[in-house]
């Protein structure tokens, strides 16, 4: 079974949207850059699309997150990018050119679509989820898995430090989390 | 038929203190008119030119933003303009310079210039749209063009170049990104 289809009642442990909500702007980002997953889509896109403390953008295709985010970071403004694994597969050379190489605080928050949180991504039974932490761990990029409630502490501090030392993070969001 | 260079040398009468936006051949014509700390050359990562430009007029609204995209970049990215033109920025304006070619890599045709880019940017919502393809007409509207309120597009239809010198390190410098970034958070 793809878990991230698991119904709150079945799924026994909660990770809730509105504390990773309040991290992101705990965090100071201003901006989400974004094109929907189905996995943050109820939890995290929707009330942030409500919320008139952050500025969303809805791009096309999910690079374009990338060369934006940038663009922000030279005007001092944090963005975070909140997108599907897919589409973060297909940012790769975005990533690798102005991420990585032009070592910019590109800050993405990856929902992995048909993964089982009660196991590890890279055990994860969805072969797309199972490359992302290989991938971003050739790529030098750090990260940070977001599977359940006392995760969301993880996030404020990334944040931070990646525009600090300007330098990409991700976030791996692991189940759905609850529109609460 | 116009040339690229030729454009510039025109265009950067009206350029100064906005954040020219600018990648591969575009960025080594307007590097050629002399260095400025307000240029952004986004080589590395083809396409994205206009999506940094929307990043810097979406962070800095209080300045203007040129975006010098080679055709080859924009139809890497079109989806781009939708998401400008619903972004919306007044402050900023997209040059798309088509010639036909990629001209950084081997000037292979792009696969059909018959596209009218300038209405793409219309049906996508621009503000304003315009074409060039004749050097006098150009320098008669440049100085409009680069001040309406945007987003504003223009397509300016040149011919291949000669043969340009791509020193991309020098274009990658780190130190140029430093000063780029120490600007604009100085207010």
């Amino acid at each position: 079974m793809d878990a991230d289809q698991l119904t709150e009642a079945v799924d026994k442990i909660e990770l809730k949207g509105s504390p990773i909500i309040a991290a992101i702007k705990a965090a100071g980002v201003e901006y989400i850059l974004s094109v929907p997953d189905i996995v943050t889509s109820g939890g995290l896109l929707r009330p942030i699309s409500q919320d008139p403390a952050l500025k969303l953008v809805r791009v096309c295709k999910e690079d374009e997150c990338i060369g934006i985010a940038s663009g922000l970071s030279y005007c001092d403004k944090r963005a975070l990018t909140l997108i599907q694994y897919t589409g973060f597969l297909d940012s790769i050379n975005a990533i690798r050119g102005i991420a990585v190489e032009y070592a910019q605080p590109i800050c993405m928050m990856i929902g992995l679509l048909g993964h089982d949180p009660y196991t590890t991504p890279r055990n994860s039974p969805r072969y797309g989820v199972r490359i992302i932490e290989p991938i971003l761990d050739a790529m030098g990029i750090p990260h940070h898995l977001i599977n359940e409630d006392p995760d969301v502490t993880k996030i404020r501090p990334a944040i931070d430090e990646a525009y600090v030392n300007s330098h990409p993070v991700a976030f791996l969001i692991g189940r759905r989390p609850s529109a609460s | 038929m116009m040339k690229r260079d030729e454009c510039f040398k025109i265009l950067a009468r009206h350029v100064t203190d906005e954040i020219v936006v600018s990648t591969y051949s575009s960025a080594v014509d307007w590097l050629a008119l002399g260095e400025r700390t307000l240029n952004y050359f986004s080589i590395g990562a083809m396409g994205l030119d206009s999506s940094h430009a929307l990043g810097l007029a979406l962070g800095r609204p209080d300045k203007r933003i040129i975006c010098l995209q080679g055709d080859g970049s924009f139809l890497m990215n079109m989806g781009c303009l939708v998401t400008i033109a619903a972004a919306a920025p007044k402050n900023l304006v997209h040059f798309v310079v088509q010639n036909g070619t990629y001209e950084a890599n081997g000037s292979h045709p792009i696969p059909t210039n018959k596209a009218d880019f300038a209405a793409m940017a219309r049906s996508a919502g621009y503000a304003h749209a315009h074409e060039f393809s004749d050097l006098a007409n150009f320098e008669q509207q440049a100085a409009h063009v680069v001040k309406q309120d945007g987003p504003v597009f223009a397509t300016l239809h040149v011919e291949r170049s000669k043969q340009l010198i791509y020193d991309y390190p020098k274009l990658y410098d780190a130190e140029r990104r430093k000063a780029l970034k120490a600007a604009l958070q100085k207010r």
